[in-house]
């Protein structure tokens, strides 16, 4: 036991001895917290909208008016001729074009249909279908206007039929804004970036300098030199974990509703497997640049982008949704979200908790068993 | 001079194929990632579980909840029996939402009045929460309007659409996001490998001391940046071309436009990056230093900055100005442009000015850094 804490204070000892090393730790979960935070949106407004209006009447004048004050759309220009709405959308400056036809009021004081063009740029295909939603019921609700406008000139007051519409409650995060999706999402990718890169480079770069000869002569046994090397970035991650949560409550008025004791013993489960993975990696590379790479591309990469945190699951092939239960994240993204966003705990939560630790046993023993044998 | 260029580059191809390792890593993943990536990057949002507490049990309620399963965003899933069942639901992620139909629905309709509709949506992740509530409101208004016509029609009236709009969406018209992202992603690879490769690279040479043994030799520093460089610029263009052959048979992606001017327009975003990445190795001591420098300023900003995946346009204007730091952010707009849209360069002229600049700029500053450092020694 003795051993084992000289061995972790000497861990330390290094990590001070790199300060830039210990900036990058400490300083680049703050910054990235405010990347994702301001920067991770996918809310859609201002888009950008060109109009091409044939008709220059009161009614197009009116409709143009709904979609500038609506607040989602943004006239970027008005176009005098089709080719110049065609330009604008190749080249990327303006998402929708809205062209609206010389009969337009025409039609409508006719009591007919008038038709309405709306352009999509589609290559963005998310921004380009919520865009479309919005414009839709912009022009019904307006196309509705006209009619009961129109009944009213006929002496009626209102529609005279019943009318469906909706009531939509949003729970957990009623102003769907993306930020409140994406940045306690950020626990778990900081988590995982710090455990897993950071001890395979620390382990990797003993092979590489050529210390870990001199570790493997000293007294130390294999499993002791694999508690030193790992404690000291069980505690950076938890000291990450608290920033990030602290920074998130007072940068973005995020606060954490649910059982956040639970919230610390499942990010402990988790970082059990991300260590596991980091030996692992160090036991198959042998310089810092291999372990890097491996790292990031092997594992974090694909962690991330299949756990769930900025790509639903559900949306995801069968196979490679089969394939997503395997990556510990998921169940980690799984309870952040549902602590931190939806206010759960341990009641509905422990299942994923109980996967986790599963993970992380397993992980780390087959990783560690691994690294004995290299070592011997 | 361009023999001992040759030399430099010659050296380290030696060196490269050595470790094979690395090699590995730098042609398989990329066009593993992409595989994986293509498939799982994605916001489409299709087939949603549709769970229904139907108070109603009407003609009405039924017609309603068919003309959404008609649709391919909602697949029926099952009924529920008691508004307490929905808490379990969306606690657990079962479902997404939940559609509540009033018992008064088919009486108040036909008494003329107002009847609403309650949908309950995990607010969650907030893109589909969005999508989802603009469909069950276009939804509702369209099945309205028809239910509408025929009570009008029966009393006589005709009932008039005083408008209409049809959308049509241009160079992706079934608005698959796959299509949009998969550009984003070859630039985000190619950072990736660009930068932090290369920086790496040269960082090793310090680490390990061979830098002096080359700096007492007589290669200027230009000759020394280039002839580290050139090797990983090539192997980064055979990785686009990789991932782009790939993209084509995997995801359907074809190049819309010049394939010679994406070829031109890689290899100057290519020569950004990895001027980016000799600054790097210029100001890093250690491998792990210039690791996290590297990933801190390619991958971070070429996924969260570059316009990937997150429209530059939403963001504030303070970040707008950031994203500047990252040549992903330009590469992307060519990208799409050659890509998708099939344009020319006079659509991204800019773009490629500001590359060219970006490549001058970090390329000057590091061959100035390693002049001062070479000199005092």
């Amino acid at each position: 036991m003795k051993k084992i804490i000289c061995f972790i204070k000497k861990e330390f000892q290094q990590f001070r001895r790199d300060p830039k090393m210990f900036a990058v730790v400490l300083v680049a979960p703050v910054i990235q917290l405010i990347f994702l935070g301001y920067a991770a949106n996918l809310d859609v407004d201002k888009i950008k909208t060109v109009v091409f209006d044939q008709d220059r009447s009161y009614e197009s004048r009116k409709l143009i008016e709904k979609f500038s004050s609506s607040g989602y759309f943004q006239v970027y220009d008005y176009a005098q001729s089709y080719d110049e709405v065609t330009d604008l959308i190749d080249n990327g400056k303006v998402i929708l074009a809205l062209v609206i036809p010389t009969d337009f009021e025409k039609m409508i004081n006719k009591n007919e249909t008038a038709s309405v063009q709306a352009l999509f740029d589609g290559s963005d295909g998310n921004t380009a279908s919520i865009a479309a939603g919005y414009m839709q019921n912009i022009v019904s609700t307006y196309a509705k206007e006209i009619i009961v406008k129109r009944l009213n000139r006929l002496g009626m007051k209102n529609i005279p039929a019943g009318n469906l519409t909706t009531e939509i409650r949003v729970w957990y995060n009623p102003t769907l804004k993306t930020r409140n999706f994406m940045v306690p999402g950020i626990v778990g990718l900081l988590l995982s970036v710090i455990t897993l890169i950071l001890t395979s480079l620390a382990v990797v770069k003993e092979k590489e300098i050529g210390t870990m000869e001199q570790l493997i002569v000293t007294p130390l046994k294999p499993y002791q030199i694999i508690i030193g090397k790992l404690v000291p970035f069980i505690l950076l991650g938890f000291i990450a974990v608290i920033i990030v949560l602290t920074a998130m409550r007072f940068i973005f008025n995020i606060p954490v509703k649910g059982e956040i004791v639970f919230l610390f013993v499942s990010s402990f489960f988790y970082i059990l497997s991300t260590l596991g993975l980091g030996l692992f990696v160090s036991t198959i590379s042998k310089t810092q640049q291999q372990a890097m790479m491996i790292s990031i591309f092997v594992v974090l990469m694909p962690m991330v982008f299949l756990s769930g945190f900025a790509f639903p699951i559900e949306n995801m092939p069968p196979i490679i949704q089969i394939i997503s239960y395997v990556i510990p994240l998921r169940y980690f993204i799984i309870i952040i979200r549902g602590v931190v966003t939806k206010g759960l705990g341990f009641a509905e939560l422990w299942q994923n908790a109980v996967v986790l630790l599963l993970f992380g046993v397993t992980i780390l023993s087959l990783s560690s068993l691994r690294f004995q044998k290299k070592m011997e | 001079m361009l023999r001992r260029l040759f030399s430099v580059i010659k050296k380290e191809f030696l060196q490269l194929k050595r470790d094979v390792r690395l090699l590995f890593v730098l042609f398989f993943f990329p066009v593993f990632l992409l595989a994986i990536f293509g498939y799982a990057v994605n916001f489409d949002v299709k087939h949603i579980k549709l769970v229904i507490y139907d108070q109603d049990k009407s003609n009405v309620s039924r017609d309603f909840i068919k003309s959404l399963t008609n649709t391919e965003y909602f697949d029926f899933a099952y009924y529920i029996s008691s508004e307490r069942e929905i808490n379990k639901l969306l606690d657990n992620n079962d479902v997404q939402f939940v559609m509540i139909i009033p018992n008064d629905l088919s009486e108040k309709f036909y008494s003329d009045k107002e009847v609403k509709i309650q949908f309950i949506i995990d607010g969650v992740n907030s893109n589909t929460g969005t999508i989802i509530k603009n469909y069950v409101t276009a939804a509702t208004a369209t099945f309205s309007t028809k239910l509408q016509s025929e009570v009008l029609a029966k009393k006589g009236i005709d009932k008039f659409e005083s408008m209409k709009v049809e959308p049509q969406f241009w160079f992706n018209q079934d608005l698959q996001t796959t299509k949009f992202l998969i550009p984003g992603l070859i630039a985000m690879i190619l950072i990736v490998t660009a930068v932090v490769s290369v920086s790496l690279t040269l960082v090793r040479e310090k680490e390990k001391g061979t830098i002096e043994q080359i700096n007492v030799s007589s290669l200027s520093s230009f000759e020394l940046l280039f002839g580290k460089v050139f090797p990983f610029i090539v192997i980064a263009l055979t990785n686009a071309a990789l991932i782009l052959i790939a993209s084509y048979f995997l995801f359907g992606v074809v190049v819309k436009g010049s394939l010679l001017l994406l070829l031109l327009t890689t290899f100057i975003f290519l020569a950004a990056a990895t001027s980016l990445g000799v600054f790097i190795s210029a100001i890093s001591d250690s491998q792990q230093v210039a690791f996290s420098i590297a990933t801190f300023v390619s991958l971070l900003p070429a996924t969260i900055l570059s316009g990937f995946i997150f429209p530059i346009d939403s963001m504030p204007i303070a970040v707008q100005v950031i994203t500047n730091i990252t040549p992903a952010k330009f590469y992307n707009v060519i990208l799409r442009a050659i890509i998708l849209r099939g344009v020319g360069v006079e659509a991204f002229w800019q773009q490629i000015i500001y590359l060219l600049l970006f490549m001058s700029f970090f390329g000057g500053l590091s061959i100035l850094i390693n002049k001062r450092k070479m000199n005092a020694v």
